[in-house]
Formats: C-alpha cells, sequence, structure tokens
C-alpha cells in the first residue's frame, strides 16, 4: 500500500492542474455564455461535408460557402 | 408557387419576423428552394441577404421569430452609412476599440434584435465569412460580441452594415463601472464554485478510503497521511471558496445582526479546526469532506440566485442606448456628423424628424412636436417651438429643428435623473427579514448551548469536552434550518418565473407578503400606454369605414403617435397615401384623398373651411383625445382617441382589494384621462400631475409613515422611485435601465400575475415558517442527546439528512403556481 505515498500526492497535483485549467478558461471568458453553446452544437450546419449519395432525402439547399 | 401563397394571404405570418402579412403586400423571398412571403421590403432584404450567404439553416434551428426589421428601410440610406462611418473615425475608436499586433483591431459591441441562440449561429457564421474578420463571437446571454478583424481589409463600419443587413443593430459597448463590477463578481463566483466542486470530489475519495480503513484496517501511518492529503486539499476551499460566508459573517457580528452566514461560517470553521487538531496529534475524528461538500451546495444555492439576479442587466449599457451616438452639428450653414460626445455649449445641432435629440437645448428654429414619453410617461408629443427648451434623449417627432446646446454629459436631465436614482438606493429602506431574524435567535440559542454544554463537559470530564461540543456544533449544523428558506424561495421562485415575473433581489417573496400599499403608475402599467381608436362617430352621409378610410390615408405616413393609431386600419384595408400632404405642427393635416381636399385634427384647425366651425366643446364627451375629419364644405366625423386600461387592469385592481392592500395611482399625466382611467378602475387615491422628485417624495413619505409600498412602473420617470421604494415592479416593456433596477419584473405584462404572486409570497412565508418549526424541532430532540455524548457520527448524519429531506419536499409544494383567477371584468 506505499504506492498511496506516490498516487495522492499525484493526484493532487492533477487536481492542482484542473485549478489551473479552469481558472484559466474562467478568466478567458468561456464562462461567461452557458446558454448558446448548448444550443449550436444541435445546429448541423455540416450539409456540405456529407456526400451526396449519402445524404437522406433530397433536399434542393445549401452550397455552403466555407 | 406565387399564386398557391397569394390565395391563402391574410391569415399568413412573415415568414421572417412572423408578423401578420398586410393584405396589400408583394414580397417574397426565395428561402430553402421555396417562396416565401413576407410582410415588409425590411424583411425581404434581410431574408434575402440571409439565403444568399447561404445561411438559410437559420430558419431551421431557430426557435424564435426574428424581431422585425422596421429599420433595415433606412439600412440602404445615406444617413445611416453616413453615421456608421462615424466609428471608423480614429476619435471615436479610441473611446472602445483596442489596436493589436499587425494593424489588428479588437471592439466590444451591443447587438440588438438577438432572439435565439440561432441568431448568434447567424451572426457568427455571416460576420466569419466577411473578409478580413479575424474572429468574432456572440454572446447569448447578455447580447455582446467580442470582434477582431483586419483594418486594412474592412472597416469597422462594412462590418456594422453588414449586421445592419441581416436584421440586427450593433452598437459599439462602453461598459460601466457597474457592469465591469457585476463581470468581476460572476467570474469570481464561478472560480470559487470550480474550486469548490473539484475539491470536494478530491476530498471524498480520501474519506471512503478513510471510512473504509476504519471496518477493514487500514495502517496507521496511512491514515495520518490521507488526513494531511485531505487536509491539503480543504485547505484552498476554506480559504477561497467559503470566504464570502466568513467575511458576511463578521460584518454580521459588527453590525450586530445575525445571518445565517454566521452559524455557516462556525460550522465551518470549527469543523475545520477541529479536522486540523485531529490531523496533528492523530486522535478523534476528521471533517474535511463535510467542510466541503457543504461549502461547495451552499456556494450552488448562491450561484444559482446570483444568475438570477443578473439575468434582468443584461442589454448593455442602458443610458448609452438612449442618447444617440451622432449629431448633426450646424457650422457657418454646413452640416457636419459628429460623435455626440464631442457636443460643446452653445453648438448649434439640426435635429431631423425621429431622430433623437442629443443633448439639452434651446429651439433656435422651427418648430416641432417633442415625444417625451421616456422622461416624463406623457404619451402625446408636446408642440415645442422656437425658444422651447428640450431634454436630451427625447425624440422630434413632426418636423427638423436647430437646437442650441445648452447642457451636456454629466449636467443633462438625463443625468440628473440618474443622479436622483443613486440617492434613492441610498435611503432605500432595509427590509426587515422573519428568517434572518429566527435564524438570529437561533444562532444565539445554539451558541448559548454550545457554550455551556462545553462549560459542562469541562468541569465533568475535560477530556470529553472539546469532541462534545464540537458534536453538539454538527448535529446542530444548520442544514434543516438553512435549507427551510432558500429552498422554498427558490421554488416559489421558479414557479413564478414560469408564470411571467421574473424575481430579481432575495427580499421581493417576504415583502410582498408583507405590503400595505401597492402603488401604480399609469401609462404604460395600468393602459396599453399607446393611443388607439376607440370611437368613430360620423357627421355627414359616409359610413364609419369610409370616414376611416380618409383619415387613414391621411395619416399613413406620419409617426406621429395619434396617427400610428390609424395605422392598423390602413394595413388591414391596404390603403394607399393621400396626395398633397400638408402637416401643420400641433394643428393636424390635410391632403387630396380620391381628388378630393379633407382636413384632420383639432377641431378648430379641421372645421375652419367647412360650413361650422366646431371646437372641442363639441365633442361627443370630454375624455379622451378627439380628432375632427372634415372637407372643404362639410364636417365628416369625430375619433375618438385613448390610451385604453389593460384588459385584466379591473379585475387586478378588484383583487389586490380583496387582498387587504391600499391602491394608489402616481401619474405624471395630468390631463383629464387620468380621473377617467381611475374611475373606471375603481381607485379612489390619485396623485396626478407629479415629477420624478415629487414621486419619490410621495412613496417616501408613505414609508414613513409604516407603510409597506410595492410600486409598478415602467419609464425612465419612474426609476427613482422604483429604486425608492420597498418593493418595485417593472413592467415587461420597460426600458432596460427601469427594469435593471426593480425587484422584479412583469415580464408577461399580465397585471393578474401581482396578485397571484402576492398569495404565492404568503404561502411562502407559512411554508418557511412550517420549515423553520420543523428543523428547530429536530434540534431540540437532538441536542440534548449530542450533549450528553449518546450520538454516534453515522447516526447524526443520517438524523441531518432525513430532516433536510422533509424540508425539501414540503418547500416543492410551492413549485406548483395555482390558477389565475380570470373574472373578467365588465
Amino acid at each position: 500500500m506505499d504506492i498511496l505515498y506516490l498516487l495522492i500526492p499525484i493526484a493532487i497535483i492533477l487536481a492542482g492542474l484542473a485549478i489551473w485549467g479552469f481558472f484559466w478558461s474562467v478568466n478567458s471568458g468561456q464562462y461567461d455564455d452557458l446558454e448558446s453553446p448548448a444550443h449550436s452544437i444541435l445546429f448541423d450546419d455540416d450539409e456540405h461535408l456529407i456526400p451526396d449519395d449519402a445524404k437522406v432525402g433530397k433536399r434542393n439547399s445549401n452550397d455552403n460557402d466555407k | 408557387m406565387h399564386q398557391d401563397i397569394l390565395t391563402g394571404q391574410g391569415d399568413q405570418a412573415c415568414f421572417h419576423c412572423g408578423l401578420d402579412i398586410p393584405p396589400a403586400s408583394q414580397y417574397y423571398s426565395i428561402i430553402g428552394g421555396q417562396s416565401r412571403q413576407m410582410c415588409c421590403p425590411g424583411c425581404q432584404a434581410v431574408a434575402t441577404t440571409i439565403a444568399e450567404g447561404g445561411l438559410e439553416n437559420y430558419y431551421k434551428h431557430r426557435t424564435a421569430d426574428a424581431q422585425s426589421p422596421n429599420f433595415a428601410d433606412q439600412a440602404v440610406t445615406e444617413e445611416l452609412l453616413c453615421e456608421l462611418k462615424l466609428y471608423d473615425q480614429a476619435s471615436v475608436q479610441k473611446a472602445f476599440v483596442t489596436a493589436t499586433a499587425e494593424g489588428e483591431k479588437q471592439a466590444a459591441l451591443v447587438i440588438e434584435g438577438i432572439t435565439c441562440a440561432a441568431c448568434v449561429w447567424l451572426l457568427e457564421h455571416h460576420i466569419k465569412s466577411l473578409d478580413g474578420v479575424r474572429k468574432i463571437s456572440v454572446n447569448l446571454t447578455n447580447h455582446r460580441a467580442q470582434l477582431s478583424w483586419d483594418d486594412s481589409i474592412i472597416s469597422l463600419s462594412q462590418i456594422l452594415t453588414s449586421i445592419y443587413h441581416i436584421g440586427y443593430r450593433g452598437h459599439p459597448y462602453h461598459p460601466d463601472k457597474e457592469e465591469q463590477l457585476l463581470e468581476q463578481e460572476t467570474r469570481k463566483a464561478t472560480r470559487r464554485l470550480g474550486i469548490a466542486g473539484i475539491f470536494t470530489m478530491q476530498v471524498m475519495m480520501l474519506a471512503i478510503a478513510l471510512y473504509a480503513g476504519e471496518t477493514q484496517g487500514l495502517e496507521d501511518h496511512l491514515a495520518t497521511f490521507i488526513r494531511w492529503a485531505s487536509f491539503v486539499l480543504a485547505t484552498p476551499v476554506v480559504f477561497y471558496s467559503a470566504r464570502p460566508f466568513f467575511e458576511a459573517a463578521l460584518r454580521d457580528l459588527k453590525t450586530r445582526h445575525l445571518t445565517m452566514d454566521l452559524p455557516v461560517s462556525i460550522a465551518v470553521g470549527s469543523a475545520y479546526l477541529a479536522s486540523i487538531w485531529a490531523t496533528v496529534t492523530a486522535s478523534g475524528e476528521v471533517y474535511y469532506d463535510s467542510v466541503t461538500m457543504f461549502t461547495f451546495f451552499l456556494l450552488i444555492g448562491r450561484f444559482l440566485e446570483m444568475k438570477a439576479r443578473h439575468r434582468t442587466g443584461r442589454a448593455g449599457n442602458s443610458l448609452l442606448n438612449l442618447l444617440p451616438a451622432s449629431a448633426v452639428i450646424l457650422t457657418n450653414g454646413e452640416e457636419q456628423l459628429i460623435p455626440a460626445n464631442d457636443l460643446n455649449i452653445d453648438d448649434h445641432v439640426l435635429v431631423k424628424p425621429g431622430h433623437i435629440i442629443p443633448a439639452d437645448g434651446t429651439i433656435t428654429q422651427g418648430n416641432s412636436s417633442i415625444d417625451e414619453s421616456a422622461l416624463t410617461g406623457e404619451y402625446l408629443p408636446l408642440s415645442k417651438s422656437t425658444g422651447d427648451t428640450v431634454v436630451g434623449g427625447t425624440i422630434n417627432v413632426e418636423n427638423p429643428i436647430i437646437v442650441k446646446v445648452t447642457q451636456v454629459g454629466a449636467a443633462t436631465q438625463l443625468s440628473a435623473i440618474v443622479r436622483l436614482l443613486d440617492r434613492a438606493h441610498e435611503e432605500k429602506p432595509k427590509v426587515a427579514r422573519i428568517a434572518d431574524q429566527m435564524a438570529g435567535y437561533f444562532v444565539t440559542a445554539v451558541l448559548i448551548t454550545a457554550a455551556t454544554v462545553g462549560l459542562s463537559w469541562w468541569v465533568i470530564a475535560p477530556e470529553h469536552a472539546f469532541w462534545i461540543t464540537l458534536s453538539v456544533l454538527v448535529v446542530t449544523c444548520p442544514c434543516a434550518l438553512s435549507l427551510a428558506t432558500p429552498t422554498a424561495l427558490t421554488a416559489a421562485t421558479g414557479s413564478l418565473r414560469q408564470g411571467g415575473l421574473l424575481i430579481t433581489r432575495g427580499h421581493v417573496l417576504e415583502s410582498l407578503s408583507r405590503a400595505t400599499h401597492i402603488v401604480f403608475d399609469k401609462t404604460g402599467t395600468l393602459t396599453e400606454g399607446n393611443l388607439s381608436l376607440q370611437h368613430t362617430h360620423t357627421l355627414a352621409n359616409l359610413s364609419q369605414d369610409e370616414c376611416l378610410n380618409i383619415a387613414a390615408a391621411l395619416e399613413l405616413h406620419s409617426e406621429h403617435p395619434i396617427a400610428k393609431a390609424f395605422h392598423q386600419h390602413a394595413m388591414q384595408a391596404g390603403i394607399r397615401p393621400a396626395e398633397e400632404l400638408n402637416n401643420h405642427v400641433g394643428q393636424g393635416l390635410e391632403g387630396l384623398v380620391a381628388g378630393k381636399r379633407y382636413f384632420i385634427g383639432k377641431p378648430n384647425f379641421a372645421s375652419r373651411q367647412s360650413a361650422c366651425l366646431l371646437s372641442f366643446a363639441d365633442a361627443p364627451d370630454n375624455t379622451g383625445q378627439w380628432l375632427l375629419l372634415s372637407s372643404e364644405t362639410e364636417n365628416i366625423a369625430w375619433f375618438g382617441l385613448n390610451d385604453p386600461a389593460r384588459k385584466q387592469a379591473r379585475s387586478t385592481v378588484q383583487q389586490l382589494q380583496q387582498q387587504g392592500l391600499k391602491i394608489q395611482m402616481l401619474t405624471g399625466d395630468s390631463s383629464a384621462a387620468v380621473e377617467h382611467i381611475a374611475a373606471s378602475l375603481g381607485i379612489k387615491e390619485v396623485i396626478s400631475g407629479v415629477s420624478p422628485e415629487q414621486k419619490l417624495q410621495h412613496i417616501q413619505g408613505l414609508q414613513k409613515d409604516g407603510a409597506r409600498v410595492i410600486m409598478v412602473g415602467d419609464g425612465i420617470n419612474d426609476i427613482p422611485v422604483l429604486a425608492g421604494a420597498q418593493t418595485s415592479i417593472a413592467m415587461g416593456s420597460a426600458t432596460d435601465l427601469a427594469k435593471t433596477n426593480a425587484d422584479a419584473v412583469l415580464i408577461s405584462g399580465d397585471l393578474l400575475r401581482l396578485p397571484q404572486a402576492l398569495n404565492l409570497s404568503r404561502k411562502t412565508q407559512s411554508i418557511i415558517r412550517q420549515n423553520m418549526s420543523w428543523a428547530i424541532i429536530y434540534n431540540l430532540i437532538a441536542l440534548p442527546l449530542a450533549a450528553t455524548g449518546m450520538i454516534a457520527p453515522y447516526m447524526a448524519a443520517i438524523g441531518m439528512s432525513a430532516s433536510s429531506l422533509v424540508v425539501v419536499g414540503n418547500a416543492l409544494r410551492l413549485s406548483k403556481l395555482g390558477r389565475v383567477n380570470r373574472v373578467e371584468s365588465p
């Protein structure tokens, strides 16, 4: 069980790293908007990435210009 | 395809903004391969731009209709382009643009017109596709955009113009001090929550090892090591995350007003210190897990409360929106567009119809009517001519005027109102809170008991004294007690929000339940806030509809509030505007309809060419506003206009009276309409024609006499009084500044929610009292057991959880909102 003497300090260091990352993300404004990212994941703006023969149903929309 | 849609017209809504499509509308746009009908050229232009940019998916993703881009008519005008060009000038940019390396610039914008997450998607994709834009991120919560672009490829005005083209409005964002503080507060709270969360998990893992070790055997040196590790992890939580509790507790001690923060601090602090003692001496129990978890859960509650409080303050720099960013200055007869901030006293400024007056001043040339509703609540524009004073922030309605600036910046009337607001905030009476009082007594009782117990054990058996005193504090750990109030408040706040009343300050539910007076503003609160056509009395041989058609044709292009009352009819009937229109300021309009000359306006103006001269005295009655329509030979019709009371106003007043409240009406309006509205609603106490300052004095007078006042209002002129009242509620249509300063916002505008909220607040108070009693009974039973040393830690834990569950379950009964009592008034 002596391995705990190594593992627990490592766990503490990792937790410290997590805190550092968390502070960085808060300070760079990533937590300012907690609403829109939840929605934006659901917007399928990837239609131009789907090969034509794999599309379900026919849609005559959208050649996204990006 | 066009034909299909044409036949179904009338009951169709605009594909872009969701407004009704006027029957005569001929606006289409191809979206997703189908022709869609639009209500106006503005929507058409916006929808076409969106479709051409390949961003049609916006219409699939959105969950709310777009805002009607009325302003998009102007989007192409030279004038707007000129105004946006202003933002390219270095002197203007220095206020809000920062230059980063290699010609790249950064700015924060406030975007108006965002209705749902798809708007964010649309804006980001559209702006990102522009050449030279490096980065844009739009925040859905506070409607702000962070933009960085390459100034050598694209100018800021071009970016702003393209934002206009897809139906939004972008302004530069200057954060004021208060907003910067809010942002800092949010970030600090997020960091505290994060620290508590991450370290709580770590400490819990170690705690499990310790618990398991007790039954399965753990070597002593390992147990000691794990305790030290827990100590390291728990320390930041106590000193960083739990800091607000300690600070508040210290403040409580100084002000001798005990709140729940004190027992929370004592529990956290003493358990932490005891654990350190146990760790150092390798004896007794450690409570690091309880310390961190308790802090974490309390912080979650505080965080959610803070979020709700900030929600209303999202619209950005409200005052900035009220004053225009630019002004047309006249130097030696030449027009020049300059930033409004650069105006000096004695400058001459040209204000065109429909524009906002940039600063306080006097009119030196021209006459027009000025809409001062934002400042005074008076919904009819006032006629002003040469020599009269005008106030910055009000709107010029009819004719171009030249204004000599007399006050700028902090000396303007608008700033004066803001100062009044600050003062009102300071003088706002503190609401004594029942929960806090009870907590205060309870805390004192616990402290005295713990001290007595500790002392007794010190005399009887000194070696047990410390641990038993601690277990007394832990058993009485104010879990149930500190949950009693917040859970009830959270449940009630949640259900009120679903009903359309957003509560933004913690004391509202309590002060609502104890209110004795409720004071309403008139315009926009008890009434709809705009004129509408109430009666048509024909005088000649024409039907009501024919009279209306003529009047609507004359008024079609006017933006005067009186004219707007006719616009709905004009849209429905597809009226074409009159020809040879002539506007007589403060009098009325004349013009040709179907080849015949008509006059509409004040009776002695409209009837001066007809056979019989009429005046206001001849109007059918003396309530509201009467307009006369005449031809060159005869008088044709009277139109009665009024600002009607909201539909639910009367039954709201009745219900509130039944609940035992005294109802007053407090209004800046001094016309005859005040008495009329008050009588029809059954309000007996009316104070009319008062300034914002007098309103505040009135409320403060009431409060000095021991009344507990709820103020309901909406305009800029109501802001000081909203801030000065014990409880203030702003209407959902209110100005942003009013909303941020109110304790609650009636989002739905449904007045019947008020009596309902009052009922719920009273119920909340009784549930809080039940919860408190339960928590105290539990403690009275557990305390003697703990004091005699008969409670094992696990028994205390089970008891504490059970009592907490009872409290939470009881509070959840509040989450069901009763039905609205909708008795339609006659």
